[in-house]
């Protein structure tokens, strides 16, 4: 049947392997979402994009779900063919990828809640006020110029969904983003006003590896030909994005007037966010550029890990001696928090304390942040900590008790002293743990190194300098935490202290 | 005034094994009593029920004015016990983490609460008494099996108790080291104190102990002076264990 169709369109030569296209259907509708009627199956524009495509080729198209912030490395590690998902054309992907003609003309777009919509009109109105976007695109690079020209507070988050309703929460004043998310999401929740006027223009584009010139050349007659015959505007119209930026933008293909990156943009008081690039320096001057946001990232990071290993070790602490030492209603109690802990992963116990209980508390990103790690890494510790406090030998306990010490002396003086040198090796591993697990807060909007270094190297197109920044840094903090513990470790048990 | 130790019908169970039968002896002041008998005779079960580390099933034990209960698994805290009653377990149990000055300063310091700099110094004395005033600063690990022995009794006279409970004091002393251990014991003795020890060692009670007791099968079998009844013993269970000695 597929072979059929295929040899009906006519195309040059027919081949049966499929066309594998690369998106992320977490980032939903218009562009790609599970079909509520086949969850197995995706739909959006973009699907209906690489479909039109493979139909062209005479290749059936096969979906390859790949998180969107990996879409750029698996389509230059040849995990697809290609990939469509509302990508930006940006200068970095334009230096490290095949990039087709840009199918889509999206404007960056102000969202405020109602209320505010004569006050926040543009970034300028909003100095000091936190600004939501999401991280590693043009609009980010938007805020952080913005940050710098007009003050705002640029918050990035992992995905385009949560942005709007922090919004609605009043975490963020204002949210920066394509118009096609700004609709949809001034659709599904009431209470947002979007302003009319664009920010920024930029063009969504399908991305392809670098050596993949060949089928990129063809796709872009693909997309052409679809553009001339309605095809295209017929897929637009049908997912409710299509407006008269469009036309314009095929007319400017046709004529050969379209500037991709790095070229200078549009002018009329309208940034053209293709060309955010320009003046791109080299990318030895880009790292020296982010390593100040780097470093302040990594102290995010340390701070952060200390401030959760400190509420962990505290509490951990309290777990185990009331484990140890409680009646059978607080050991019941604290087993049931430690197994449900740690039986459930530590990303969904973030998104209940930052999103799930912000319709009762609305806690800030860092506190919910240092309360999920610290929460979590305390059933951990309070294992590592019950255990010591077991293995101190019942001799040492008895002569305490003989001596006429209290449960609670014993404990202070003699049991937890012991079991502390236990303990050590194992906390100090759990510490170099949360140093790297704290990473996973990014998606609280906390932006510490490896949220960072990802931003860092989407825009530079490449993870080599970013990554190898980024590790030294890491081991830069874990590695004197293992000297600290160590030399802990070797004063105790030298035959000659104190 | 009463003695710093009375047992009267002393009565041990343990999972419908009976570990003592009705033990009565007591042990008055200035004398070192020797509890001789197999291992498994009940020996230790009759020291730590005396210390309260574990219930007894029937019968009394008087410590000086403290009478303890059968059946009491945790006796009240503070417990007016601890004073009078001191015990040098047979591994020492010294606190592994502190000095051996800190071992002996521990209890009267959070016990009792008397300050620091006092306690200290009594704390040195009584390390001097005993020999090994030059290992204060030692860590336990770092000790002896002698040093740590005689540390782990200035721990426990630290309180002053009018009675101590020693479970195999010379179990891993060479014969040299088990002399000079007997003289410090029986100079306790001599100076006022109740000792009860257990013991393996028929040379160290002859020389030192005062009375001795042989238990066997959860009762006192015979008892005496020491020379007297280890040269003559009349009862079985005494030529036996004397016997599993001499070997």
């Amino acid at each position: 049947m597929v072979v059929a169709v295929a040899l009906a369109a006519g195309p040059v030569e027919a081949q049966s392997t499929p066309l594998r296209w690369g998106g992320d259907s977490e980032g939903g509708a218009p562009y790609i979402e599970a079909d509520p009627q086949d969850p197995s199956r995706v739909q959006g524009f973009d699907v209906d994009i690489a479909e039109l495509i493979a139909k062209e080729l005479g290749r059936p198209a096969e979906f390859i779900q790949t998180a969107y912030a990996s879409l750029d490395q698996s389509a230059a590690r040849g995990d697809f063919d290609i990939a469509l998902n509302g990508l930006e054309d940006t200068p970095a992907r334009r230096a490290t990828l095949a990039v087709t003609v840009p199918y889509y003309e999206f404007s960056e777009v102000l969202t405020v809640r109602a209320e505010d919509a004569q006050r926040f009109r543009s970034l300028e109105d909003l100095r000091g006020h936190r600004v939501a976007t999401l991280g590693g695109t043009t609009a980010y690079e938007l805020l952080l110029a913005a940050a710098r020209e007009h003050g705002v507070v640029p918050i990035s988050y992992d995905d385009d969904v949560h942005p709007y309703e922090d919004l609605l929460h009043a975490r963020v004043d204002a949210v920066l983003l394509d118009n096609v998310i700004a609709e949809r999401s001034m659709r599904r929740m009431p209470g947002l006003a979007t302003q009319p006027e664009a920010i920024a223009v930029g063009h969504y584009v399908g991305i392809l590896g670098p050596a993949q010139r060949q089928l990129r050349d063809r796709i872009d007659v693909i997309l052409r030909a679809a553009m001339a015959d309605g095809r295209l505007e017929a897929i637009l119209r049908r997912w409710l994005v299509w407006n008269d930026r469009q036309p314009k933008l095929y007319e400017r293909l046709a004529q050969g007037t379209y500037r991709a990156a790095p070229e200078v943009g549009e002018s009329a008081g309208v940034v053209d966010s293709d060309s955010t690039g320009a003046s791109r320096p080299s990318g030895q001057a880009m790292a020296w550029q982010y390593l100040p946001s780097l470093l302040s990232a990594a102290v995010t990071t340390l701070v952060l890990s200390c401030l959760s290993m400190a509420i962990a070790v505290g509490l951990g602490a309290v777990i185990a001696t009331a484990r140890v030492y409680g009646n059978r209603v607080l050991r019941a109690l604290f087993t049931a928090y430690v197994e449900v802990i740690r039986g459930t992963p530590i990303l969904l116990q973030l998104f209940v304390i930052y999103y799930g209980l912000a319709s009762v508390v609305r806690l800030p990103a860092f506190i919910a942040a240092l309360l999920g790690l610290g929460l979590n890494y305390a059933a951990y510790e309070s294992e590592i900590y019950r255990g010591a406090l077991l293995a101190v030998p019942r001799g040492q306990l008895e002569a305490a008790r003989v001596l006429g010490l209290s449960n609670w002396q014993t404990l202070r003086l003699v049991r937890a002293p012991q079991a502390f040198r236990f303990a050590l090796a194992p906390t100090t591993n759990d510490f170099v743990a949360m140093l790297k697990d704290s990473s996973l807060v990014s998606v609280l909007t906390v932006m510490e190194l490896t949220k960072q270094t990802q931003i860092f190297a989407t825009n530079l197109g490449s993870w080599v300098i970013p990554g190898a920044l980024c590790a030294a840094m890491y081991l830069a903090m874990s590695l004197p935490l293992a000297q600290v513990a160590r030399r802990l470790e070797a004063r105790w048990s030298a035959p000659e202290s104190l | 005034m009463s003695a710093p130790l009375e047992i009267d019908s002393l009565r041990v169970r343990r999972a419908e094994r009976e570990i003592l039968r009705g033990v009565s002896f007591s042990v008055a002041s200035r004398s070192l009593v020797a509890l001789m008998g197999l291992s498994g005779s009940g020996k230790s079960t009759l020291l730590r029920s005396v210390a309260a580390l574990e219930p007894f099933d029937g019968g009394t034990i008087r410590v000086s004015d403290v009478e303890l209960k059968p059946g009491v698994r945790w006796p009240p805290r503070p417990d007016p016990l601890r004073e009078r009653v001191g015990m040098v377990f047979q591994f020492h149990c010294l606190f592994e983490h502190l000095s051996a000055l800190d071992n002996v300063c521990l209890a009267p310091c959070y016990v009792r609460r008397e300050p620091p700099s006092d306690v200290r110094a009594r704390a040195l004395a009584l390390l001097d008494q005993l020999g090994v005033g030059q290992r204060a600063a030692a860590r336990p690990r770092e000790l002896s099996g002698g040093e740590a022995q005689r540390v782990a009794i200035a721990r426990a006279l630290a309180m002053d108790p009018p009675l101590l409970l020693l479970d195999e004091p010379t179990a891993s002393l060479d014969p040299a080291r088990r002399r000079s251990l007997g003289e410090s014991l029986a100079q306790l003795a001599a100076s006022g104190r109740a000792l009860l020890v257990t013991s393996h060692d028929d040379d160290f009670v002859r020389d030192f102990a005062s009375e001795v007791l042989i238990l066997a099968d959860g009762e006192v079998v015979e008892r005496g002076a020491p020379r007297e009844v280890l040269n003559a013993p009349r009862h079985d269970a005494t030529r036996t264990l004397l016997r599993g000695l001499a070997r």
